[in-house]
């Protein structure tokens, strides 16, 4: 199996956070960081260290942290929070409704550790329903880069859009594959792969998975198209349905429950504008539990195997 | 610039506004007349005395002092004052709680309302947006001051006090929180619902200079106030403990938590102007 994308280390996604968030220090004066007691964890020291007065330490009162960031919008700062994905939603929900969403401040919520690739501390970290509680907050942006680049290129985005963002990465290191150089566009989908029988959508860490499962496809003689969609709201419809047209057959793939997800946001809009024969690669509503990253990804179904398994089945429908 | 009107005009504004108060809320047959009564003074003094204000209304802030509403529900007393203030047009307040109204039941920015920065209603947010805003008003070298209300029920809301050891910590000192302690909550005295025990106590445990007032009378408030920004920029958070009586300036009202959320009948709006002059006019 020849996959179409070489990278030459892997790298985590959050590690991509902490470096664009350390350069946007650099380049722009109004970008703040708030973080809830786990600095090092989401890759916040290199901005700390270098821009101490515009760092703040909130300690491990996540609700506070997002109070305090809509707070300081006004008067012209771009906050970025961080903590865990859990911390960033879940806990922090009706704050994130009422400050920030209704409220339309322009505050940047940066969550690490999303999903089952979290490992070994378990389900309670391992939050799989954020994508579906930030995509329904009106206003509220929601953005799953797939690797360390694509992390970094829409850390530094981010800034520049006016609004509240919710950014999701992961724990584990995974492979580079994006060009350094990119410039992340929110809400355009990225054609990675063309192809004429399939559709894959991935966003986050199915992105590689999706990449390994069109080359094993690849040699069954299935062409795969294989499609990033890493701004899962707004959605790039008009990409999204270019592609059912062309292949008849979508496959979605994400880090999350089938509940909310990507998935859901794709069968909404074929099934608005074009309806058409798709499968889901999600969580199928259950929690997770402590393991190692590839071993979680298999047993729930998320690895490049079930994506096969899922493209081979729909083609016989 | 702040608008330093003198204790006789104050009280003129204050019957005004309180008047608007119970003809917003008798209109709808909805709102919460109690605490906004309660608070009548106090906002009065804030925007017709104390607070450097700029008008129009800009929504960043800059060069001026700022004020959020914690406990969002006494949104008649706010509205009111923004109106009698300048920032819209007092005859606004009659679409108060009506659709396609910018007069939320909850103050919100989403209509654009002159006057509000952030959302507010569900409790325990405000310290925490006032302490950001704060923050930012330094990092901009501003040396302007963020005024937060909160509701003493609203004290048992854990966020809050997260904000607290929050301002402490980090030396706060361009912030006066004022918590209108009037000892009522919906479901009834705070001694029975959920008791606050020594507040001034725990806020002081917290790392805050507190100081007290009595938010009915413009020569305890004022004071008070003034008091408060002289403490201002020394390195702790200040906490200004208003004691104030829940549906103050109409009798039938006055310290029960019943009003908390009732609009009065016609036969008791009437009562209720009857003891409230028509200072400036009604909208």
């Amino acid at each position: 199996m020849s996959v179409k994308f070489s990278y030459t280390d892997k790298i985590d996604t959050r590690s991509g956070f902490g470096a664009g968030l350390l350069e946007l220090g650099r380049t722009n004066p109004n970008v703040v960081g708030l973080c809830a007691d786990l600095t090092g964890s989401l890759k916040m020291g290199d901005f700390k260290k270098e821009f101490p007065d515009r760092f703040f330490q909130v300690g491990i009162a996540e609700a506070n942290m997002i109070g305090l960031a809509a707070g300081m919008t006004i008067g012209g700062k771009i906050p970025f929070t961080g903590t865990f994905a859990n911390f960033s939603t879940g806990r922090v929900y009706d704050q994130i409704r009422q400050s920030v969403a209704y409220s339309g401040k322009n505050v940047k919520i940066c969550a690490s550790h999303a999903g089952l690739t979290l490992g070994e501390d378990g389900a309670t970290h391992q939050i799989l329903e954020d994508i579906g509680m930030m995509k329904m907050l009106p206003h509220m942006t929601v953005i799953n880069p797939c690797d360390y680049n694509q992390t970094k290129a829409a850390t530094i985005a981010i800034a520049d859009h006016e609004g509240p963002v919710y950014l999701r990465f992961g724990r584990p290191a995974i492979p580079n594959f994006t060009p350094a150089d990119q410039k992340f566009e929110i809400g355009k989908a990225l054609h990675l792969i063309e192809g004429s029988d399939v559709t894959i959508l991935a966003t986050g860490h199915l992105v590689w998975e999706a990449i390994e499962a069109e080359a094993i496809l690849r040699e069954k003689g299935i062409s795969v198209e294989v499609i990033n969609i890493h701004t899962i709201k707004p959605l790039d419809e008009e990409a999204i349905l270019a592609s059912a047209k062309k292949t008849g057959k979508v496959i979605t793939a994400e880090e999350h429950q089938y509940h909310g997800g990507l998935g859901e946001s794709v069968a909404r809009v074929l099934a608005k504008h074009h309806p058409t024969p798709m499968d889901f690669v999600a969580v199928e509503d259950s929690f997770g539990e402590s393991g190692k990253p590839a071993d979680l990804m298999k047993k729930y179904g998320l690895s490049a195997a079930h994506i096969v398994e899922k493209v081979q089945k729909l083609l016989k429908k | 610039m702040a608008d330093k009107k003198s204790t006789a005009e104050l009280k003129q504004i204050a019957s005004q506004v309180r008047r608007d108060i119970l003809r917003m809320v008798h209109a709808v047959q909805s709102g919460h007349p109690g605490g906004s009564l309660g608070c009548t003074e106090f906002f009065t003094a804030l925007y017709f005395h104390q607070m450097d204000l700029k008008l129009p209304f800009a929504m960043d802030g800059k060069g001026e002092d700022l004020f959020f509403l914690s406990n969002g529900h006494i949104s008649p007393v706010w509205y009111s004052t923004l109106a009698r203030r300048g920032y819209f047009e007092v005859k606004e307040l009659a679409t108060f709680r009506h659709i396609n109204s910018r007069l939320q039941g909850h103050p919100a920015t989403e209509e654009g309302l002159e006057g509000i920065r952030i959302a507010s209603g569900s409790l325990g947010q405000g310290l925490s947006v006032a302490l950001g805003a704060a923050q930012t008003k330094k990092l901009n070298g501003e040396d302007q001051l963020v005024y937060v209300l909160m509701g003493d029920g609203e004290q048992q809301e854990g966020q809050v006090w997260e904000a607290a050891m929050y301002a402490a910590h980090h030396k706060i000192d361009n912030v006066i929180a004022t918590i209108d302690y009037n000892g009522q909550q919906i479901d009834g005295p705070l001694t029975e619902v959920m008791d606050l025990m020594d507040l001034k106590a725990k806020w002081e445990a917290f790392g805050w200079d507190v100081i007290t007032s009595n938010g009915n009378d413009f020569d305890s408030l004022i004071p008070a106030l003034e008091k408060a920004k002289s403490m201002c920029g020394k390195g702790k958070p200040v906490m200004h403990l208003m004691t104030t009586a829940m549906g103050a300036g109409v009798d039938f009202m006055e310290g029960t938590h019943k009003w908390h959320g009732i609009a009065p009948n016609d036969e008791q709006l009437a009562n209720a102007l009857g003891q409230l002059e028509e200072t400036l006019k009604d909208y």
